[in-house]
């Protein structure tokens, strides 16, 4: 029973990405009928939904590890653009300096990837956890010099990524309808769903983020569970910073995952997480993410002036916060309330045998209960 | 007398106290280091004041961002809204339907407004500071390119004269190698900077505004329950903050004369870190309004040593990365030292903070 109703409450929680996400696709319909058509070229699938779906896949990735490190350390890493184009640019040059590329120099260089991944959060993690430095000052660091570290291990701009298997990574594998960005986003996303359901990740997380002493108290060591969130978002930038640089069949240093911080930050907070750390809802933050990518499309298409959809983006966000934020919410709950006894209230009122006056005290309480 | 005397300086610093002296002495050992590695440009003034001529805006930014930090927020659209005044003071100044007082006034018009959208939806809707600001920085942004694209040179003639004009301070200069005297020459921006740090200073210090905001930056239910407005505090801490900006966008286009679209780009994150310098912490609460000027010249004395050095390009991002992170955990250790009781400083007489 009590698990029903915890899942129920997350349901809740999903309402807001779910239905943007639904009215966004409505404007696209409106806007041309064919939206939802896939098209197969070539024996890959094709169409509006693919393409969204391939576009979003390194920020659903990103915005995984970003929801995590938000509910424990109550903090955002800003410095994941950056900590992906360090673990991508090394990447590169394992399977640049190694001759013959096979699927195992691939595989290889992804572990290393995700390696340097991993040493780029323990940095973060450290100071962090360690020195409680504030998430957002201790990442600051990185955001500033990590574009420099890419540049210098790559050596040269823009360092060329020109064999097969890379670029069927970032495109096609020959016989699979699917693009591969897809295909490993879609992995991604189950191994993480598969650590949450089997370990106890989740419960340590968020009674981490809802009372750090607390948690302490209760055997949980706080500054593990922080550090380790820091492993886990490095670990994801790496991922996401491989799928980018595969895309890109290049690596540019300055230009790769630029700023996509700020989307995923948002992405966790259109998800109905808050920032302030605490519950969280990995969920959420994927439809975030993946909602992100539908209104910048959904700007393109509707022909917006393209020096104006920062913006429009800019007002939808704060509309779309504007409808979720606490306050609105509940004075828009008082004012349904109040229509609901206005139109069935004074009948109600007779057959209970209230007395009218008390009424509204006994409404005042339930509301403060709530 | 004596003993006295020593049972009074044995009061315990308060952190913003103890923050802002570290901030003080880091700016002071960047400095000498300067001094000594390159003597010949550092020990004329003009290079101190040239810190200021060139980067009145980021000062004016910082104190802007300050005083949003102690309240327990952060404002990431300084930077954006600084750009975006920049461009639109130029469009009305080469219009030619404007003067320099209608610019300064749609600068601080133009900050008022982000301003006070990030007030309303932060306090009394109570949505989370960044999200909103970072709208609030997409909002400058999108505008600013739909405004115009090309960078774009006043020319108004009272503008120039203004841009033009230095004060020079006969009494300090320096010799140059055919032995004439030059005399150190300040902007009218510096004396802006020097005016609102003194008017911001006293405002943190002795107005009721600035002890709320310190209460609210602490602690939000302490301080509610002290019966502060809470929500019209943060409220007027935003308003504040883009009100700055604003200025900071005019102070900008007065030093370049140009509005661009890369201009006061990535200013929010030199102020964060010229805070965090400053001795200001993010969480609220703690910090000297005074830190933000001091954060700033320590951080531009680093970027100054750096570039004097020649480092190549690259290096200069990552080794002023890695001082601010030997500050950041010097600073940590320092608190933590000190909350765990392990550690006592107490100031001598002639510092200490009066109460």
């Amino acid at each position: 029973m009590l698990k029903l109703r915890q899942q129920f409450e997350r349901m809740h929680q999903l309402v807001l990405p779910f239905s943007v996400l639904v009215v966004l696709l409505i404007i696209n319909l409106i806007k041309g009928a064919d939206y939802f058509k896939i098209t197969l070229i070539n024996g890959v699938l094709y169409g509006n939904i693919p393409n969204i779906l391939f576009g979003a896949s390194e920020l659903v990735i990103l915005s995984i590890g970003m929801t995590l490190v938000t509910a424990a350390a109550r903090g955002q890493d800003i410095s994941i653009g950056e900590s992906g184009a360090i673990s991508s640019a090394i990447f590169v040059q394992y399977v640049l300096r190694s001759g013959n590329v096979t699927i195992w120099t691939i595989l290889a260089g992804l572990m290393i990837s995700c390696a340097a991944g991993l040493v780029i959060g323990a940095f973060n993690g450290t100071l962090v956890s360690f020195f409680n430095v504030q998430p957002m000052v201790a990442t600051l660091i990185l955001f500033l010099g990590g574009r420099s570290i890419a540049f210098i291990i790559d050596g040269k701009v823009s360092p060329i990524l020109a064999n097969p298997i890379s670029n069927q990574i970032g495109t096609v594998i020959p016989g699979v309808p699917i693009q591969t960005p897809i295909i490993l986003t879609a992995v991604f996303i189950v191994i993480v769903a598969v650590i949450l359901r089997t370990t106890n990740l989740r419960l340590y997380v968020e009674a981490v983020g809802v009372n750090p002493s607390a948690a302490r108290l209760n055997g949980i060591n706080p500054k593990k569970v922080i550090f380790l969130t820091f492993l886990i978002m490095g670990v994801c930038s790496a991922v996401a910073g491989f799928i980018a640089v595969n895309k890109a069949g290049r690596h540019d240093s300055v230009n790769l995952l630029k700023f996509i911080m700020m989307d995923a930050i948002l992405a966790v907070a259109l998800g109905g997480n808050s920032l302030a750390g605490g519950k969280f809802s990995i969920t959420g933050s994927i439809l975030g993410a993946y909602t992100i990518e539908v209104l910048n499309r959904t700007l393109l298409r509707l022909e917006v002036n393209p020096e104006a959809i920062k913006a429009f983006k800019a007002v939808f966000i704060i509309i779309l916060m504007i409808i979720a934020s606490p306050v609105v919410r509940d004075s828009g709950r008082r004012i349904l309330d109040k229509l609901k006894a206005s139109i069935a209230g004074p009948a109600a009122r007779q057959r209970s045998g209230l007395p009218q006056a008390a009424a509204p005290f006994t409404d005042r309480t339930v509301q403060k209960e709530e | 007398m004596g003993t006295l005397d020593r049972t009074k300086s044995k009061t315990r610093l308060s952190n913003s106290t103890l923050l802002f002296i570290i901030a003080g002495v880091i700016f002071l050992l960047m400095y000498g280091i300067a001094l000594l590695t390159f003597p010949v440009s550092f020990r004329q003034f003009q290079t101190f004041f040239d810190f200021f001529n060139l980067n009145a805006a980021l000062f004016i930014v910082t104190l802007g961002m300050c005083v949003v930090m102690i309240g327990g927020g952060i404002d990431i659209s300084v930077g954006a809204v600084c750009g975006l005044v920049t461009m639109a003071c130029a469009m009305l100044l080469q219009s030619g339907a404007g003067n320099i007082w209608g610019a300064f006034f749609l600068a601080l018009g133009i900050g008022l407004a982000f301003g006070l959208m990030h007030g309303v939806l932060i306090a009394y809707l109570e949505i989370q500071p960044f999200i909103i600001t970072l709208a609030g920085m997409f909002l400058a942004q999108g505008l600013l390119t739909t405004l115009h694209k090309e960078p774009l040179n006043v020319t108004n003639p009272a503008f120039v004269a203004l841009r033009r004009y230095t004060i020079e301070i006969p009494w300090l200069g320096s010799v140059n190698r055919l032995g004439v005297f030059i005399p150190c020459e300040i902007k009218p921006s510096v004396i802006v900077v020097v005016l609102l740090v003194v008017l911001y200073a006293v405002m943190m210090k002795w107005s009721r505004f600035g002890r709320n905001l310190y209460a609210v930056g602490g602690n939000r239910q302490s301080a509610r329950m002290l019966g502060i407005n809470v929500k019209r505090t943060i409220f007027l801490s935003y308003v504040l903050c883009g009100l700055t900006a604003g200025l900071s966008g005019f102070i900008f286009l007065l030093t370049t004369g140009a509005g661009n679209i890369g201009n006061g780009s990535l200013y929010e994150m030199k102020a964060i870190a010229a805070n965090v310098m400053g001795g200001i912490m993010l969480n609220g609460g703690v910090g000297n309004l005074l830190g933000a000027p001091i954060g700033t010249l320590t951080l531009l004395t680093i970027n100054e040593l750096i570039r004097a050095a020649g480092v190549q390009s690259n290096l200069q991002a990552i080794v002023s990365g890695l001082l601010l992170y030997l500050f950041i955990v010097l600073q940590s250790i320092i608190v933590s030292l000190r909350s765990s009781e392990r550690f006592k400083l107490a100031l001598p007489l002639w510092l200490k903070p009066h109460r």
